[in-house]
């Protein structure tokens, strides 16, 4: 088939669709045929690029349900165990949220709506004349890091504000350290959220997302350049 | 399969109305919704697209893009071993499936389409359309053939539909010479050197990977201006490239030696500390000779290229790189300390402009004595450059548009406050060809925050009383054209396709490497 023939049949398909109705009914058209929530579409499907590190992601899933579950717990004891984390936003106010033992705080922040990434814009400009709103539901759609765990992005970034509980981590990998190189607003008690799993010491952490740390010091830490 | 696929898709509707989109979805389909043209859709255009539909919740944003596929270098540029930094395009694809958005891809501003006519039709173009040229050398000898820039071969290797006819020719040397420290000099580096048992298992374009099964290259250097205190790259990057089986590094153990210079550039910087260490025990812990069969990869530093060389008898072919031996000039003692010298103190100043963080740039200035490398291959990692469209105001020493935290700034005013109302840009061609993925969430949010602040403030004209005809309007241009606009769900079908053909040679995805074979599928 020849290049101009397969062109006018794919522009052909969109202006049909257009010219079948007003503009309404084509948006209305794109948006049944593509919800866009995923959290309520059937489980989105990682990318068959991720195999070799999906690896690590169920197996941090495994960790999680086998703890949750407490399918093969030996008393039952663990079961539903939760300890209590606060996340401090970009203005300082704090979010106490209750985080499975074995979740990582990435996960963590999806499970309650908490936007790990850059700021937002929640009522910073609100104008009835240009219907120009804040939409709230997309801060859950966007507290995604974007490579969904897998240690290679660093959209995750979040501060440790004490640095008592910041101790009780294990010491970031080779390979977290060198995704914290690229972070924004690097201090000394920075982790990646997908790496930071909860456990039963974290209990009472204080969790800051980057932006917030400039408007609030650290306990115990005094910034130095990196 | 249809219906039922329809079913889902229904039921996930309904599901996510009634759980979390609430009343304000509809509420959203307004008629004169503020209309927004990305122009690129690669990551910054798609950061630029979320933050948008998020921010204004009755935007219309349209993403559009020269290639029939959407997410730019992630496709293109992150090399295919690197499946874990390419999951990205999941959270785009949603970002590209939300009621307000669409993309359309395979028609290009400047030819297809003017910037004067894009922003008749919409409220606020953003141009997001990146750098696809190359910084040049311009030394003697530069196009010779067997020179190529690191850009094009990672296009040739990524499947790029532009960069399939490249073919490097592999064959006929052992030795290959990159210019360049950057990761996009480390992915070529690891793409060469890399067993070919490996790259079976990526996405890599099969018309690379069998290139690469044949190839004679054993030796790989990789030439820096500066010092490893200075290295551009990262410590990941750096870490896999060390870390590939059975290769022998080689780095010149008096290229370590510390400068009080360089001591305070480690002080003060992680990245530079971290790729220093890495450096530095790669080249105690290396052995002193490589064994017969091995690959090496040579660091190579304090050299800038000078000229390049031909074999002879008018072949036209590279045969070698002469270089000049540099020391590095112009420092400066602490990012907040003692300045040293004068031109030290400009740099300083520049740096603090520009927001790069740590401390300033040594230049590396030649010494008048040279060297010289063999080699049969040469690829030029020294920087991408963007390029101007027709009416665009364009800093050509810069490479980018000159803006004003994402604002454009019109060019002939010759008033610095003048701006180009409703347009804006992001990524590369806002800030330079720099940075992560990840830089382009920052540089969006900045562009959008722009954006905002306009729109609140009247700069952009209220959408109930001027409203533009945006998405309808241009495809209409299109089609009055015969430019046949590709959407979002074609690159589903080429997306699915890939993964089919890939599924059979248990590789991710089998990259479709030309627009005849894209479009073909795009339409069945
Ligand atoms: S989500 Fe990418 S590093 Fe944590």
């Amino acid at each position: 088939m020849s290049r101009s023939r397969l062109f006018s049949r794919i522009g052909a398909g969109i202006v049909k669709e257009l010219s079948r109705g007003q503009c309404t009914a084509f948006y209305r058209t794109s948006f049944i045929q593509r919800p866009y929530s995923a959290r309520w579409q059937p489980q989105v499907e990682l990318h068959p690029e991720t195999k070799g590190h999906q690896g690590t992601i169920s197996q941090k899933h495994r960790q999680f349900s086998s703890t949750a579950t407490g399918s093969d717990s030996a008393d039952g004891s663990d079961l539903n165990e939760m300890i209590s984390v606060a996340f401090v936003d970009k203005d300082g106010e704090e979010t106490d949220i209750k985080v499975p033992i074995g979740m990582s705080m990435l996960e963590a922040a999806h499970e309650n709506d908490i936007e790990l990434e850059g700021k937002d814009y929640n009522a910073i400009f609100l104008d009835q004349h240009i219907s120009f709103l804040v939409d709230y539901n997309w801060v859950l759609c966007f507290c995604t890091g974007a490579c969904e765990g897998s240690l290679a992005c660093s959209t995750c970034h979040v501060i440790v504000t004490d640095m008592e509980y910041y101790n009780k981590l294990e010491d970031p990998t080779d390979e977290e350290n060198d995704m914290l190189d690229l972070a924004f607003g690097l201090t000394e008690t920075s982790r990646l959220g997908c790496q930071v799993i909860a456990k039963p010491e974290l209990n009472g952490m204080r969790i800051a997302l980057p932006a917030a740390t400039r408007n609030f010091a650290v306990d115990g830490y005094v910034p130095k350049p990196h | 399969m249809a219906i039922f696929d329809q079913a889902i898709r229904r039921l996930s509707l309904s599901l996510s109305l009634s759980r979390r989109r609430s009343s304000l979805s509809f509420s959203t389909l307004s008629s004169n919704p503020l209309r927004v043209c990305v122009v690129g859709a690669g990551p910054a255009g798609f950061y630029t697209a979320e933050k948008m539909l998020k921010a204004h919740h009755g935007a219309e944003v349209d993403i559009i893009d020269r290639l029939p596929t959407p997410f730019g270098l992630v496709r293109s540029g992150v090399a295919p071993d690197h499946p874990e930094t390419k999951i990205v395009m999941n959270q785009f694809s949603k970002a590209a499936q939300h009621e307000r958005c669409s993309f359309f891809g395979n028609f290009t501003l400047g030819s297809s389409v003017s910037l004067s006519e894009l922003r008749e039709l919409y409220h606020v173009v953003v141009l997001a359309y990146g750098a696809e040229s190359d910084r040049a050398l311009g030394i003697p000898g530069e196009y010779l053939s067997g020179i190529h820039s690191a850009r094009e071969f990672v296009w040739w290797y990524n499947g790029h539909p532009d960069g399939k006819n490249l073919s490097p020719d592999l064959k006929s040397t052992d030795t290959a010479v990159i210019l360049g420290q950057g990761n996009v000099a480390l992915d070529a580096a690891r793409i060469l050197l890399q067993s070919t048992s490996v790259l079976a298992t990526t996405d890599i374009a099969s018309h690379a990977l069998e290139a690469l099964e044949q190839s004679s290259i054993r030796k790989v250097y990789l030439v820096g201006r500066r010092g490893p205190a200075q290295a551009a790259c990262t410590a990941k990057e750096l870490r896999e490239v060390l870390g590939i089986k059975d290769l022998y590094i080689h780095i010149n153990e008096v290229d370590l030696h510390k400068s009080p210079e360089d001591e305070e550039v480690l002080k003060n910087n992680r990245i530079h500390r971290r790729v220093y260490e890495l450096l530095s025990k790669a080249a105690t812990s290396a052995p002193s000779h490589p064994s017969s069969s091995q690959r090496e990869l040579h660091f190579v530093f304090f050299r800038k290229p000078d000229r390049f060389l031909d074999s002879g008898e008018g072949s036209g072919r590279v045969a070698g790189v002469h270089f000049e031996k540099t020391v590095l000039k112009g420092a400066f003692l602490s990012i907040n300390g003692v300045v040293v010298t004068a031109l030290s103190h400009l740099l300083y100043v520049a740096q603090h402009l520009n927001r790069t963080v740590g401390p300033g740039k040594q230049i590396a200035v030649g010494t008048g004595s040279y060297e010289y490398l063999d080699c049969g291959l040469v690829l030029k990692s020294i920087g991408y450059k963007s390029l101007p469209v027709d009416g665009l105001p364009f800093d050509h020493e810069k490479g980018v548009v000159p803006n004003i935290k994402g604002r454009v700034l019109a060019e002939t005013s010759g008033d610095p406050t003048q701006l180009e109302k409703g347009l804006y840009v992001c990524g590369w061609l806002k800030r330079g060809p720099t940075g992560i993925i990840a830089t382009n969430l920052y540089c969006a949010e900045e562009t959008v925050a722009s954006i905002s602040e306009d729109v609140h403030q009247g700069e952009i004209a209220p959408t109930s009383t001027f409203p533009k005809p945006g998405r309808q309007g241009l495809l209409q241009l299109l089609d009055n054209r015969d430019v046949r606009a590709v959407p979002f769900s074609a690159w589903e079908k080429i997306d699915s396709e890939e993964r089919r053909l890939g599924n059979l040679r248990s590789k991710p995805r089998e990259k479709l490497t030309t627009y005849e074979n894209l479009l073909k599928v795009a339409t069945e």
